[in-house]
């Protein structure tokens, strides 16, 4: 039973880790607070035989002192959470040069759309994968995310990363990972009864293997005539 | 009351024309309108479906601890939920959406508000009864067939709601995702008719505080359980036509072929969740509130202590009910909703830590120079100020926007709600049932069997849901069938084993529970008049009190909070007791006073 | 003590909120809760047509506007009468009451009446909930949102009006006079709150 949490290997996910690192002392040192006076009281005040309790009805200087801390602690929290957040979410803040892919949930599996030989998405260049989402490391990654059926979540633990995928809506989020390897995707939305089994993986590739990965799918896809073609083969590709 | 009060007694009470003297069997026991007697029906159909929503997490528990090894005994189960026993992942999805509907709406809501609404209410501000007995009993009879149509939409071709107690639509709005259809609308039509029931119940509750206190009985008066009960009324009263409304409108998606939250024909999913939780954060403060009360209460009676704070824990409770209504996006922040927006919904949700740091502390402040008698209510309510902390704190971590990425629709979140709706509401629930079953069945409760529950539950639940916190930092999604479908997440499943059996033991003691509750109400030793020396009115008559509870109106002298009072050689000092010198106009068995006149209407009310 | 003199002693100290009896704020009380309700289907509305302008069919271009103002006028006109079968009854004007609350029945029966007819009509022309051939987008959210606000509001409307004549018929049996008054004042409240609804569906849905 541990509360630190998994290595991550995005950018932002030292800040994120800090930041819950920060409320995790906090709120450890509040609990402790709380939880040992409670202790100390019970067994301090316990009955007494002929005791009686002191009659008293509050203390109003006390009570704005444990109201005022808690408030400035909170408020700072939220402070210290809007930035990262921001940075995280906000779209004003996405890379402009990221790799872009169009990632499109169904029930169950994930469907990615890379752009093809033209270098921008939304063309017949583009080729696509299927559960297996391939991605350069140290270059940000900009995901186009949608749903066409109900709504599923785009959830990388590694990557401190989590998205809900919603029918109808394209949502950008970004995210750079700094680790070559293969990581679990998973889906945090119950999306129906395949919900549980609706894994996939992220590839990071290093900026090499990368290109020749994409050459190759570019490759495949100009060659191919049937689109399906371009997932075929991609299911054993290791 | 006998035949012998005029009428006009009963237009201030509001319960004209009802004859007082002892009605038939199908008036006392099924169609009552006694407020007592509506309040243990409450009991009784919420604890039944307390032990349903139970045992539906002992299933999901067997599953989670043993992934797909056949349920003892699950082979009674169909083959469309559990062949051979082995349950089916649709199957589980409906046990988690049933488990997390029923243990809300029909255990835990009906508990506090239902129970010890119907309760407590007239009886400790000195009424003889509520605005309205007749609605009140229609609120009953409308939650008794809403948990039944629930129940039998297990029973409909394709299976009860599995899209979560949240239902998210398109997920909920359409058969063909799921393969449930009339699952989803029975789940939809039985909540709205649950919903109509809390709103007349909420009417009622808020009439009868507003007009039927007791001479002497101020608002600055009233026992916190009663401003608990009065404030949560306000919430059901304004979050449940909320609710109602995104009911229709799912229901019409569903049936008539309407378009609201389907994009593919221009409807908004994210609609449904704005609508959903606009309702559900006001909802989860429904579910806490009136614990908050009942502890007070409680704390403040095994202390022999004034409750520390009283304006301060009034206000507190007003501060958490107003900011629970600008707080719902909390729940959305990685739906796709403008981050702007998250930003301004993190900061007010880290607000609502505040007022709660009030009650805190000023609990904490109740016990500080205390004399405490530990009796078992007291034991709960104790449990209930130390485990909500918990629940509380894990809450900051997921209002802060950019952690609840880690942790959104994770087991961090099954921990939060367990510490808060478990932890909180259901610990203040026994602490209630415990310490007002005196006045309902005129029996105290087993006091060794009562310790024995206490401690088993206290350890057992902490051994089985502390460890979710984890889980959840791990990464582990709620409803989530098989967890080992994930390479990272097969490792948790020693502790998903643990935990399951921690609450197998959890639940052998809720059974302790039950048998103590049911063996009292014949062999538990009789209850006089005030078995915990305590100042609310509720104690100034006869335990079970007689229909109408007292003779004409009670006059209230003080506070409910007056324990250890300097000068006395009792500890306590009851609200109904005049001072020192001075006799009680009226508690000699005359009837009520005239009424002030402007009463006359409550009169057709009844003959409705 | 009589209880008199008690009373002399006590009634300072009862405190009964706002000066008013059960069955009027209990329905006041209930009226805020029904103010959410709408509140939950007009948002939902608005919140739908800022997202899909385009869904949505501009005024008259569907649904018949003059016609719905004359029906929203008799709407308005019924709670005059309700007004009206009030003051008589405080004046004791028993036959007054039952003259303005028949009245008030008469128009809010036909206002169903004619919602009826236009729900019929417009189904005639093929506008019906899930209908997508009347917006320029062709989603079905126009024909969604409305039918399910207007059908709210009617089954309001319906059901006061059953209310109404059940207060009648009491009214008949002389179950009221100008000290009794709680159940026609508190149909007075229901009724004039879903006379107000009405004006805002009836600007929001046909005029804008
Ligand atoms: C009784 C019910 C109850 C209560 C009281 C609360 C109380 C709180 N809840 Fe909880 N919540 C739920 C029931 C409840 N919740 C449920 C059921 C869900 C899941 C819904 C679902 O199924 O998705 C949920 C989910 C939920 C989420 C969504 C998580 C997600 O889905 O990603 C969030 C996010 O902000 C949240 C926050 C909070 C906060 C900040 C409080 C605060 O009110 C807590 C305030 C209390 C304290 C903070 C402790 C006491 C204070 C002190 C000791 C003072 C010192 C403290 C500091 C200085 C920090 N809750
Ligand atoms: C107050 C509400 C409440 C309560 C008490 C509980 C109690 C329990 N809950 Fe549940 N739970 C929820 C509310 C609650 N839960 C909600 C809202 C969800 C989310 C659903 C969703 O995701 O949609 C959830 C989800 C949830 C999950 C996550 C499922 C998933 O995401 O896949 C799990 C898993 O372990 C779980 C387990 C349990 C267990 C083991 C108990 C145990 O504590 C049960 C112990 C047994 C009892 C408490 C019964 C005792 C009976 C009596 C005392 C009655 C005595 C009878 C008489 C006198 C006649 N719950
Ligand atoms: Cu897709 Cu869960
Ligand atoms: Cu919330």
């Amino acid at each position: 039973m541990s509360w630190f949490l998994p290595p991550g290997v995005s950018t932002y996910a030292a800040d994120i880790d800090r930041l819950y690192y920060i409320i995790l002392v906090i709120t450890g040192v509040v609990f402790i607070l709380t939880e040992a006076l409670l202790i100390y009281f019970l067994i301090r005040y316990r009955k007494r035989d002929g005791g009686r309790a002191e009659y008293s009805h509050g203390n109003t200087k006390a009570e704005v002192i444990w109201t005022a801390i808690p408030f400035v602690i909170v408020v700072a929290l939220g402070l210290m959470s809007k930035g990262l957040w921001d940075e995280v979410k906000d779209p004003a803040h996405l890379p402009t040069d990221g790799y872009e892919i169009a990632v499109s949930a169904r029930q169950f599996e994930w469907e990615a759309r890379y752009p093809g030989s033209d270098g921008t998405l939304g063309t017949d260049a583009d080729f696509t994968t299927v559960n297996r989402i391939h991605v350069p490391v140290n270059r940000p990654v900009v995901i186009h995310l949608t749903a066409e059926d109900v709504i599923h979540s785009f959830s990388v633990y590694d990557f401190r990363v989590k998205q809900d995928a919603v029918p109808g809506m394209t949502i950008r989020f970004w995210f750079e990972v700094t680790e070559p390897g293969e990581y679990e995707l998973g889906c945090a939305e119950l999306c129906g009864f395949g919900h549980y089994s609706m894994g996939g993986t992220v590839i990071v590739l290093s900026e090499p293997e990368f290109q020749a990965w994409e050459a190759e799918r570019i490759a495949l896809h100009e060659g191919s005539t049937r689109q399906v073609a371009a997932a075929q083969p991609d299911e054993e590709d290791q | 009351m006998s035949a012998h009060v005029k009428a006009t007694d009963f237009e201030i009470t509001g319960f004209a024309g009802e004859p007082h003297d002892p009605p038939g069997f199908i008036r006392t026991y099924i169609f009552s309108t006694d407020h007592k007697m509506i309040a243990k029906q409450f009991l009784l159909m919420s604890l039944v479906f307390l032990l349903l929503g139970g045992t539906l997490a002992l299933v999901i528990r067997w599953q989670l601890g043993f992934p797909g090894s056949p349920l003892p005994g699950g082979g009674v189960l169909p083959e469309t939920m559990a062949p051979g026993g082995i349950i089916l992942p649709e199957f589980y999805n409906s046990l988690v959406t049933m488990h997390g509907t029923f243990m809300i709406f029909f255990a835990i809501m009906p508990l506090l508000v239902g129970v010890f609404g119907n309760l407590l209410i007239p009886l400790q501000i000195g009424a003889p009864d509520m605005a309205f007995p007749k609605l009140n009993a229609l609120s009953f009879w409308l939650a008794v067939p809403a948990g039944f149509i629930m129940l039998a939409s297990f029973a409909v071709e394709g299976g009860a709601a599995g899209a979560g107690w949240t239902s998210y639509a398109p997920l909920s709005a359409s058969g063909e995702y799921t393969g449930v259809y009339l699952g989803q609308q029975l789940w939809l039509v039985s909540l709205f008719i649950l919903g109509f029931s809390s709103i007349t119940g909420a009417v009622n509750y808020i009439t009868t505080v507003i007009t039927m206190r007791a001479p002497g009985m101020t608002w600055f008066r009233l026992p916190l359980t009663v401003w608990a009960l009065f404030v949560t009324a306000l919430l059901a009263l304004l979050a449940m036509p909320i609710l109602a409304g995104a009911l229709i409108l799912l229901l019409a998606d569903q049936t008539i072929g309407t378009t609201f939250f389907l994009p593919a024909t221009g409807g908004e999913p994210l609609l449904w969740q704005h609508l959903f939780w606009f309702f559900g954060h006001p909802e989860v403060y429904i579910l806490i509130l009136p614990s908050f009360g009942i502890v007070s209460e409680v704390l403040s009676n095994g202390a022999r202590k004034p409750i520390f704070g009283y304006h301060a824990m009034v206000l507190a409770i007003i501060a958490i009910a107003f900011l629970g209504w600008i707080v719902w996006g909390h729940h959305m922040f990685m739906s796709g909703m403008n981050p702007m927006l998250g930003t301004t919904f993190m900061l007010t949700t880290v607000v609502i830590a505040v007022p709660s740091a009030i009650k805190v502390f000023n609990w904490l402040g109740t016990l500080w120079r205390a004399n405490i008698h530990f009796h078992v209510p007291f034991l709960h309510s104790v449990a209930f100020v130390s485990l909500f902390i918990i629940g509380g704190l894990s809450g900051i971590f997921m209002a802060s926007a950019p952690v609840d990425i880690q942790i959104h629709d994770t087991y961090f979140i099954v921990a939060h709600l367990h510490y808060v709706l478990f932890g909180g509401s259901l610990f203040g629930i026994f602490a209630g049932i415990i310490y007002w079953y005196p006045k309902m069945f005129g029996r105290m409760m087993n006091r060794t069997m009562g310790y024995i529950h206490f401690a088993g539950t206290f350890v057992f639940y902490n051994l089985a849901f502390f460890p979710m916190h984890n889980l959840g930092l791990q990464g582990m999604m709620r409803r989530l069938y098989d967890p080992n479908q994930y390479e990272y997440l097969a490792p948790l499943q020693g502790m998903n084993t643990f935990i399951s059996y921690s609450v197998f033991a959890l639940f052998a003691f809720q059974l302790l529970f039950a048998v103590n509750f049911l063996s009292s109400l014949r062999f538990g030793k009789k209850a006089e008049k005030n078995p915990w020396n305590a100042n609310s009115l509720e104690w100034s008559v006869a335990s079970p009190p007689p229909h109408g509870n007292f003779h004409g109106w009670p006059t209230v002298y003080r506070g409910p909070f007056e324990y250890s009072v300097p000068g006395r050689d009792q500890d306590f000092h009851p609200q109904w007791e005049p001072p020192d010198g001075e006799v009680a106009p009226r508690m000699a068995g005359s009837p009520a006073p005239e009424p002030t006149g402007f009463s006359t209407g409550a009169h057709e009310e009844e003959e409705s | 003590m009589s209880h008199v003199a008690s009373m002399a002693v006590e009634e300072p100290a009862r405190d009964r909120g706002f000066e008013m009896y059960n069955a009027k704020l209990g329905m006041w009380v209930f009226l805020l809760s029904e103010v959410m309700f709408f509140t939950s289907l007009i948002g939902a509305y608005i919140i739908l047509r800022f997202a899909h302008p385009d869904q949505f069919a501009g005024p008259g271009e569907v649904l018949n506007v003059p016609l719905t103002a004359m029906n929203t006028f008799l709407l308005i006109c019924s709670s005059v009468t309700m007004v009206k079968a009030f003051a008589a009854l405080q004046h004791d004007d028993q036959k007054g009451l039952k003259l303005w609350l028949l009245a008030t029945i008469v128009m809010g029966a036909s206002f169903v009446g004619v919602q009826v007819y236009e729900y019929i009509h417009l189904s005639h022309i093929g506008f019906v909930p899930n209908a997508e051939a009347y917006s320029a987008a062709g989603g079905a959210i126009y024909g969604s949102t409305f039918y399910l606000m207007t059908g709210f509001h009617g089954l309001h409307v319906t059901i006061g009006v059953l209310c109404l004549i059940w207060i009648l018929w009491k009214a008949n049996r002389g179950a009221f006079h100008s000290k009794r008054v709680a159940g026609v004042e508190a149909m007075g409240l229901y009724w004039h709150f879903v006379d107000l609804v009405w004006i805002v569906l009836f600007t929001i849905v046909y005029l804008i």
